[in-house]
């Protein structure tokens, strides 16, 4: 049987693609993790260790903190995801389609943009016994002089921190959902329900919520394992005796005492661990779930819980709309602030002396943030793009069935790599160079990416690029004008994203820029440790104000771009 | 200096390790002149905490002034942890980097500069070769050449001294406690107005430090290495019985502690709490004048003294500006960096110089130096008490850790 | 619309040739979608292919204009005239497509979408606009040029598409039900529409339908294609 493939050579290089972006990642992470591996087993030359034992281990179970401090991240962890997924999935059933959803939707993209640790800044002063909203209530209200007593940050049970990851995440997962949606043909699929006699919610959950389940799959690992790793936002919100196990490794990995090194080495590891078993624990679940589901859904049952789910779902979400408009101006007001002591609703000395002091700084860290973000982001498109077109050219399961791979830095804790990372770099002499900060940067970056771009691109007709094909064109030629000019709208959200989440990076900057590298975000977590509020909301601010920008920007090109084209017009 | 030996230097190190005390071979016979000649077009990579933006701009001052006078470029590499400096020096060790390392200079002190001696990871001895080194008051300031016990060895230029105090707001507190004990009282009156950061803070450790300090039987067994568990529980135990007793009066009745000292910083501006911890005796004074405390603001020390250190700048073993470096140790040790410091509206910190030692020109411009409202004058900041031995505060924070962390 | 032929112009193209398939199978993971067929199409006619939806008819033409994706299989020859063209890369095989979807490309205006099919080695642009603009009038939609397809009526595209693919010259033309989504009002006048074009630029054509209206409206050949699954 003769086969006529007749490919350009230019996809023939393109097979390569999905090698070559595994190679960029697997390098750095496989052996940042071996780097890291064998310390928790004894083993470190470099402090005159190299006998291998379990001693590290033994230290690590036996540690005074560690019982409390795995019980405190599971527990966070899951209730964040299960909470934000929760919210998401029942706000879209309830509201699809309604205003209110329309107004939600508007609001992704700056929540989306906004750094973690910034808005947990915010909340953590809106939310205090001495913050905002006391402050506002007091003395009046209230009758106080000073703040009541009791824990609200960092407290015990991680509630805020909890608090702090719905935040987050439940936007989050309502972009993914909103992605899903367009995949799986929702409106069709609800309007058949709908005229079975189902009411709206019992016809999301039983005719769509499946479907969209499937495609959102791989993003709830992603929040799982970011909320069970996650190190700023608990250092910011979360409990802190003792603290989530994220924070403690990274305590140790930090203790000037380097024989700690082992220990946190082995933390690490258990850390893995527990993203492993927590991920492998919602898959299983998730399975019976399903069981019990399908099991229900046959059953004709028109309704569930319409009105409650209704108002509760709007209510939650409200909530958090409220409190990250409270983080922001929160944050904006104090980087005005000269002086603004408790109980004042607003500063009593006002200033721009904040933002005036730090130009100089501001504009150089900006600077490197900016070069950095885009570097990433535009090497993560590329790759990214490179990889699916390979898999549009040469079918599904060609060479691209590793990819997945490529989410591994996603759900490894950073920790327990980047050390290792690090010590590459410099066996490599590409240490606290640009290159190994934005390389480092990308295997953040470019999961995200994948993650964005991969559902846009696969479903992108290719009729359009065979007839174009059809009419003479060159592939090269019907990829530049036909495929990627259709592709704007996902291609330049995903590079939105790519650049928020460079921005965001703390310490792969920190380890892999050998300091010498300041970002808005290496200087935010540094001067947050002055507990200068002005400062830091300064720095937060500006975190949050880079990828607003970029993430407008990546709204606003493709409306005027395709301003004469009704079908390509945003939603 | 002639760059050959740092090159055979290094190579000895690369082979054998550092001794186990951390000095590579002495060099005592190095010319300054050479020095300075060398330094001169290098780049100083100086990682110095970078959490507060009057030191930020001290350390700025600094390198303009390297420039004007002797065309070293300083660079601050801002760190929120001077144990991650630790960790990449080690890092580049690791890796057989034994050159060009990123480091030049790191601000260091106590456990960092004992970690780092202890692995090799420092250049040195260095300090007898600074000109301005002979200017420093090694006699009554002792911690200036033993460093949390730890002998210096020339391993690290002293930098400023400092000494744990109180920060409290005068518009809210009459009375502050006068010792350990007392705070006891205190709390007891004062319900949820006192707190500490949770270890291993600098400053909640040097609470306990300081605790330990004033309940133990006989300090002086603080002076030395223990790690016989028993000894260490018996030692120790009028310091747990004391924190056993002030925990279920202090913020959040003990169930909760700051995450660093820079977080009970705002507490106290929030009014959460009445008492702030500070190593610096001119903090308070600077802290208002940069409009982060109030102007009631004021400091206190117990009567018997406090705990105090010094605080110092060290050179990395793969460094490739050692000169440079060198240089800027120098320039910091000078009367005129020393007494911008001290001076609170730089900075606010206590000179490690001899003023008997300076000219009577510098001599003058010392005595001129503005306290500020709210720092002590020397003669009320009580006697200096001494770090205990770095192995009793890994017991005490091991053991804080299981008693109160979770 | 009567010389339509300026928008292709002889001496430009290559010499009508017939269109033969010889053994042309389609497989997949060794299940054949369709064939073995043997067929030859001359210049000018018209050739149907009939069968129910499933039988690898668009299958069949995604082959013969190499578009397949590369999951398929094909074996067999496809010849133009003598010359097989079985190898070529489907931008190099001239093989015009038309589907029940008009498939504009919808962020190109109509006159770029028109100009996208123009062979490049016409190089001057106002040469371009030129042939583009009288393709429109030829086809009664002038000043067209710089409308947003998404603001044509069903009609209208469908006559841009067709327009599109004969600025682009091809030798032979591939229809894929393009007249289904169609009113059948619409859907006779469309029909003329393209037949007058492929006579007077003498492609052999191939069509695939379901619809028995488009094939006896042909008056050329007709085969029927059985579903090979059972």
């Amino acid at each position: 049987m003769k086969t006529f493939r007749a490919l350009p050579s230019k996809v023939f290089r393109l097979r390569y693609m999905p090698a070559i972006t595994l190679l960029v990642f697997l390098t750095p992470v496989g052996a940042g993790l071996i780097s890291s591996v064998l310390p928790a087993f004894g083993y470190l030359p470099a402090l005159g260790r190299s006998d291998f034992s379990g001693e590290a281990w033994g230290q690590l179970l036996h540690h005074p903190a560690i019982p409390a401090s795995i019980f405190t991240t599971i527990t966070t962890g899951f209730a964040a995801t299960i909470i934000s997924l929760g919210l998401a999935l029942f706000f879209v059933a309830a509201w699809y389609g309604s205003p209110s959803y329309k107004k939600t939707r508007k609001m992704l993209a700056p929540v989306l943009a906004i750094p973690h640790s910034a808005l947990a800044i915010g909340l953590a002063f809106l939310i205090a016994p001495s913050g905002w909203i006391v402050r506002a209530i007091t003395p009046w209200a209230t009758g106080w002089d000073r703040p009541p007593d009791v824990a609200i940050i960092h407290d015990p049970y991680g509630l805020t921190l909890i608090l702090g990851l719905v935040i987050k995440e439940t936007p989050y997962f309502l972009l993914m959902i909103l992605a899903a949606l367009d995949q799986t043909q929702a409106e069709k699929r609800l309007t058949v329900a709908r005229t079975l006699g189902y009411k709206p919610i019992s016809a999301w959950i039983k005719a769509v919520q499946p479907a969209i389940y499937k495609q959102i799959r791989l993003p709830i690992f992603a929040v799982l394992a970011f909320s069970l790793s996650v190190v700023d936002v608990s250092l910011i919100l979360g409990p802190s005796a003792p603290p989530p196990l994220s924070v403690l490794v990274l305590r140790w990995f930090n203790d000037p005492d380097l024989s700690y090194r082992f220990m946190a080495s082995a933390g690490a590891m258990l850390q893995l661990m527990i993203v492993i078993a927590a991920i492998s624990l919602w898959f299983v679940v998730e399975v019976g779930v399903s069981r019990i589901f399908r099991s229900r859904s046959s059953m004709g049952k028109r309704h569930f819980f319409e009105t409650e789910i209704k108002l509760a779902s709007k209510a939650g979400i409200n909530f958090l709309v409220m409190l990250f408009s409270g983080s922001l101006l929160v944050l904006v007001t104090w980087s005005f602030t000269w002086r603004w002591r408790f109980p004042d609703f607003l500063p009593s000395v006002w200033s721009f002396h904040s933002w005036q002091n730090n130009l100089h700084n501001l504009a150089e860290s900006a600077g490197t943030t900016i070069a950095v973000g885009l570097a990433g982001s535009i090497i993560a498109i590329i790759l990214v793009v490179a990889c699916l077109e390979n898999e549009k050219q040469r079918g599904k399961n060609a060479g691209s069935g590793a990819l997945w791979l490529v989410y591994l830095p996603l759900m490894i804790p950073q920790v327990s790599f980047l050390f290792g990372v690090q010590v590459i770099s410099i066996k490599a002499n590409i240490d606290s160079s640009w290159v190994s900060v934005i390389w480092t940067h990308l295997l953040f970056v470019l999961p995200y990416v994948f993650l964005s771009l991969s559902d846009p691109y696969r479903s992108q007709d290719n009729r359009f690029f065979n007839l174009a094909l059809t009419l003479g064109s060159t592939p090269s030629r019907a990829f530049w004008r036909i495929r990627l000019p259709l592709l704007l709208r996902p291609l330049l959200f995903a590079f939105a994203v790519g650049f928020a989440v460079s921005v965001a990076q703390y310490l792969p900057t920190l380890f892999a820029g050998g300091g010498r590298f300041a970002t808005v975000t290496t200087e935010a977590v540094n001067l947050s440790a002055s507990g200068n509020r002005r400062i830091v909301a300064v720095y937060a601010l500006l975190q949050a104000i880079l990828p607003l920008i970029v993430f407008a920007a990546a709204m606003r090109i493709p409306n005027f771009v395709f301003r004469n084209r009704q079908a390509l017009k945003g939603s | 200096m002639p760059r050959k030996l740092f090159g055979i230097s290094v190579i000895a190190l690369g082979l054998f390790g550092f001794s186990a005390n951390g000095q590579a071979a002495p060099q005592s016979t190095a010319n300054w002149q050479d020095v300075q000649e060398k330094a001169k077009g290098q780049t100083v990579y100086w990682n110095a905490w970078g959490g507060s933006e009057l030191i930020n701009t001290y350390i700025s001052w600094v390198g303009k002034r390297l420039w004007d006078d002797a065309r070293i470029t300083l660079k601050q590499v801002k760190v929120t942890d001077t144990a991650d400096v630790v960790s990449r020096v080690l890092a580049e060790k690791t890796a057989g980097k034994n050159e060009d390392g990123s480091v030049d200079l790191v601000w260091i002190n106590g456990e960092n500069f004992a970690s780092m001696k202890k692995q090799g990871l420092l250049f040195g001895p260095f300090t007898q070769t600074l000109p301005n080194y002979k200017l420093v008051d090694t006699e009554s300031k002792a911690t200036t050449i033993v460093d949390f016990t730890i002998p210096v060895d020339g391993l690290e230029a002293p930098w400023g001294m400092a000494k744990f105090n109180f920060i409290y707001d005068s518009a809210r507190v009459q009375k502050t406690p006068t010792s350990v004990a007392d705070l006891l009282n205190w709390t007891q009156q004062n319900t949820g107005r006192f707190t500490y950061p949770s270890p291993p803070d600098y400053l909640g450790s040097t609470f306990l430090k300081q605790a330990l300090t004033e309940l133990i039987e006989d300090p002086s067994v603080l002076r030395t290495s223990t790690t016989e568990l028993s000894e260490l529980n018996q030692a120790t135990k009028p310091l747990w019985d004391f924190l056993d007793a002030l925990h279920p009066n202090l913020w959040r009745k003990g169930s909760q502690f700051p995450a660093s000292s820079s977080a009970q910083q705002q507490l106290l501006d929030d009014g959460e709490v009445d008492i702030h911890l500070s190593f610096n005796p001119g903090a308070a004074s600077s802290l208002i004048k940069s409009g982060e405390l109030a102007p009631s603001v004021r400091t206190f020390v117990f009567d018997k003294g406090t705990i105090g250190n010094t605080h110092f700048v060290a050179i990395p073993y793969n460094s490739s500006s050692k000169e440079a470096a060198m240089v800027v140790a120098n320039f910091l040790m000078s009367p005129e960096a020393q007494a911008r410091k001290q001076n609170p509206n730089y900075w606010g910190d206590d000179t490690v110089l001899a003023i008997s030692k300076l000219s009577a020109k510098d001599q003058q411009v010392f005595a001129k130096i503005p306290l500020g409202a709210a720092t002590l004058p020397p003669q009320e900041l009580g006697p200096t008490l001494l770090e205990p031995h770095p192995t009793w505060m890994e017991y005490i924070e091991k053991e804080w850790l299981k008693r109160y962390g979770q | 619309m009567t010389n339509t032929n300026t928008f292709h112009q002889p001496e430009n193209s290559v010499t009508a040739s017939a269109l033969h398939l010889q053994d042309v199978c389609v497989s997949v993971e060794n299940t054949k979608l369709a064939g073995p067929i043997n067929l030859t199409v001359a210049p000018g006619e018209i050739f149907t292919i009939m069968g129910p939806s499933g039988c690898g008819k668009s299958s069949l033409l995604a082959a013969i204009s190499g578009t397949l994706s590369t999951n398929f299989k094909v074996s067999g020859d496809i010849f133009l005239g003598s010359q097989s063209i079985t190898a070529l890369p489907p931008e190099d095989r001239h093989i015009g497509m038309l589907f029940q979807d008009d498939l504009l490309f919808p962020h190109l205006s109509v006159g770029e979408n028109l100009k996208f099919g123009i062979p490049a080695a016409i190089k001057n642009r106002n040469e371009r606009d030129a042939l583009a603009e009288k393709a429109l009038d030829d086809a009664g939609l002038p000043g067209y040029m710089s409308r947003d397809p998404a603001t044509l009526s069903g009609g209208q595209r469908a006559r841009v598409a067709v327009l599109r693919t004969l600025l682009s010259r091809p030798c032979v033309l591939l229809l894929d039900e393009p007249f289904s989504k169609l009113d059948v009002e619409l859907r006779d006048k469309f029909r003329q529409f393209v037949f007058r074009h492929v006579k007077a630029h003498h492609l052999p054509t191939l069509l695939v339908t379901h619809d028995p209206d488009d094939a006896s409206a042909t008056g050329g050949e007709i085969i029927q294609m059985a579903n090979t699954f059972t």
